[in-house]
């Protein structure tokens, strides 16, 4: 597990209240740092794609701020997977990873290197000049991921990645993005509404409500184990699920969080 | 797959065969049909010339209009010549004007609000109706016939482009502007590629439509003795009752423009065929 370290970026009373009056996220505090692999789990309308992309950039905040710690935001800071692979379909696999560094400048051939060394971490070695179309759901996926690596990003921005994939092709991609992370010089920020896979896959979650949306809790994950496919069936993931679910119910309406009160009483 | 394993009894089921025999059948008949079809009819018309003593200067035999495109091809070739130079350069220009302006709709939301309706206007006003004005303020024979085709073949360029422009994924396009792409490379990169399709549509139907704009436009303008293109030898020969020729121009210029279709349609499945679907051989 990939030693904890400083801050990486901190969302500041965050807040997003579109032209239609919905209020899509209201007063979101969140640390994250080097070396996170962060979930933002909750029910769909809950703002979490929203904050996604108002850390990406690519929406502005209504209020509040989001503060990288003194390091502005270059081009290729920012990895980003979205729920659909969103490949060129007209680009081979090696054009479509080699995108985000064509669009810095970086011509074809200092590129290569580069592109191969991705793609060998995705498992894609030998598939450069595949068109999207000739692979595999959890392949285009494979690449999406590949091309948000490529350009060694301060954080992966993940909004959903998983969610259109057939259960076996994710339970593979969730190992292999746990291997990618492992190496301790990646931070992930992960959009998904399945508790079994942010507990699985973080090392944090932040768990949030809706209405309007906002982080209801954070919880830590922690075990002793090594997270593979034993780790599914072991106790202690059982343990954090339910604990996981718990938050994720009470977030999700007053009148569950009381009867739970209820229970516990 | 173990096909050696049992080489012998692999059998089809009845509805399998059913489906092949059928499938087959329809890859020949495909061709066959429309030639058999062919055929019928010219010798139909054949015998209906000789059962009922037609003059040729009312219906000529059919191979009497083949042997006029032979021996009146010293007439009949220079004026295609002179309708598809008209043809092609129409469709360039409309293919220039249509892109051109479609990039700059995709560009500016307000020079398309601007301009759209009025190219909708020019669409749909009917060229022939136009054209008398055209002969006024144009003195240049050919200028006019290019005004004229160009306004019939752009129309499809241009919406079918400005469509594939602004159907592009959104999720790219904020892919592309988180990695800082410029204008320039957002059009270059993904708007263009992406309205590729819808722009091969569009020149497809734009390639048939410039030959009519042509021959419509020469239609009306008139001959010019020596430049006089297809639709004026067309004219003469309908002066001058000599109707095997009239039909040997007709031959000509439907084979143009089949000429043209098929062209357009080999170019179009080049470009497309290794990403997009409509290119792409169906797997089963």
């Amino acid at each position: 597990m990939p030693v904890q370290s400083g801050p990486l970026f901190i969302l500041r009373d965050i807040g997003k209240t579109f032209a239609s009056g919905t209020v899509a996220l209201k007063d979101v505090d969140l640390t994250v740092r080097e070396g996170d692999f962060l979930s933002l789990l909750g029910p769909s309308g809950c703002g979490k794609s929203t904050a996604l992309r108002i850390i990406a950039g690519l929406i502005e905040p209504s209020s509040g701020v989001v503060d990288w710690r003194g390091a502005p935001l270059a081009c290729g800071d920012i990895g980003f997977v979205f729920q659909e692979p969103t490949l060129m379909p007209w680009a081979s696999v090696f054009d479509n990873v080699y995108l985000p560094l064509r669009l810095r400048g970086v011509s074809r051939s200092a590129a290569r290197d580069e592109v191969a060394q991705v793609l060998a971490r995705v498992h894609l070695t030998g598939f450069e000049d595949a068109m999207p179309r000739e692979l595999s759901g959890g392949m285009k996926m494979r690449v999406s991921i590949a091309r948000g690596l490529v350009t060694r990003p301060r954080v992966l921005l993940m909004d959903e990645p998983f969610a259109a994939l057939d259960e076996i092709t994710r339970f593979k991609l969730n190992n292999d993005l746990l291997e990618l992370w492992g190496h301790g010089d990646l931070t992930v920020v992960f959009v998904t509404h399945s508790v079994f896979e942010s507990v699985f896959l973080s090392n944090r979650i932040a768990v949030m409500a809706a209405g309007p949306g906002r982080i209801f809790a954070e919880i830590d994950i922690e075990t002793s184990q090594p997270r593979d496919e034993a780790f599914r069936t072991s106790p202690d993931y059982a343990e954090l699920c339910r604990k996981v679910s718990g938050a994720l119910g009470r977030a999700m309406g007053r009148e569950g969080s009381e009867r739970e009160v209820a229970n516990v009483d | 797959m173990s096909t050696e394993a049992a080489p012998v009894r692999l059998s089809v089921d009845a509805e399998e065969q059913r489906r092949l025999a059928a499938e087959r059948r329809d890859r020949i008949g495909r061709w066959a049909l429309p030639i058999v079809i062919l055929a019928a009819a010219l010798l139909l018309w054949d015998r209906i010339c000789v059962w009922n003593e037609i003059p040729h200067y009312i219906l000529p035999r059919p191979g009497l209009v083949l042997s006029t495109l032979y021996s009146d091809a010293g007439l009949l070739l220079p004026a295609l010549l002179v309708t598809l130079r008209i043809t092609f350069l129409s469709l360039l220009l409309a293919v220039l004007g249509g892109v051109g302006l479609a990039v700059l709709f995709s560009q500016s939301r307000l020079v398309e609000m601007s301009l759209y309706p009025f190219a909708i206007v020019l669409q749909v006003t009917p060229i022939v109706a136009i054209f008398p004005l055209i002969n006024i303020y144009v003195d240049n024979q050919t200028a006019k016939l290019l005004l004229c085709a160009w306004i019939v073949a752009f129309f499809p360029i241009l919406s079918n482009t400005t469509l594939g422009l602004t159907s592009v994924d959104r999720n790219l396009i904020d892919y592309f502007r988180l990695n800082g792409a410029t204008r320039w490379q957002t059009l270059r990169l993904l708007k263009l590629p992406s309205a590729m399709p819808y722009f091969l549509g569009g020149l497809r139907i734009a390639g048939g439509l410039s030959l009519i704009g042509a021959v419509v436009a020469e239609f009306v303008a008139g001959s010019a003795g020596q430049a006089s293109g297809l639709a004026s030898r067309i004219i003469e020969a309908g002066y001058r009752l000599n109707a095997p020729r009239l039909f040997a121009a007709l031959l000509l210029i439907s084979f143009t423009g089949i000429l043209i279709f098929l062209v357009l349609s080999v170019v179009s499945h080049l470009i497309l065929r290794r990403w997009h679907e409509s290119a792409v051989r169906r797997e089963r």
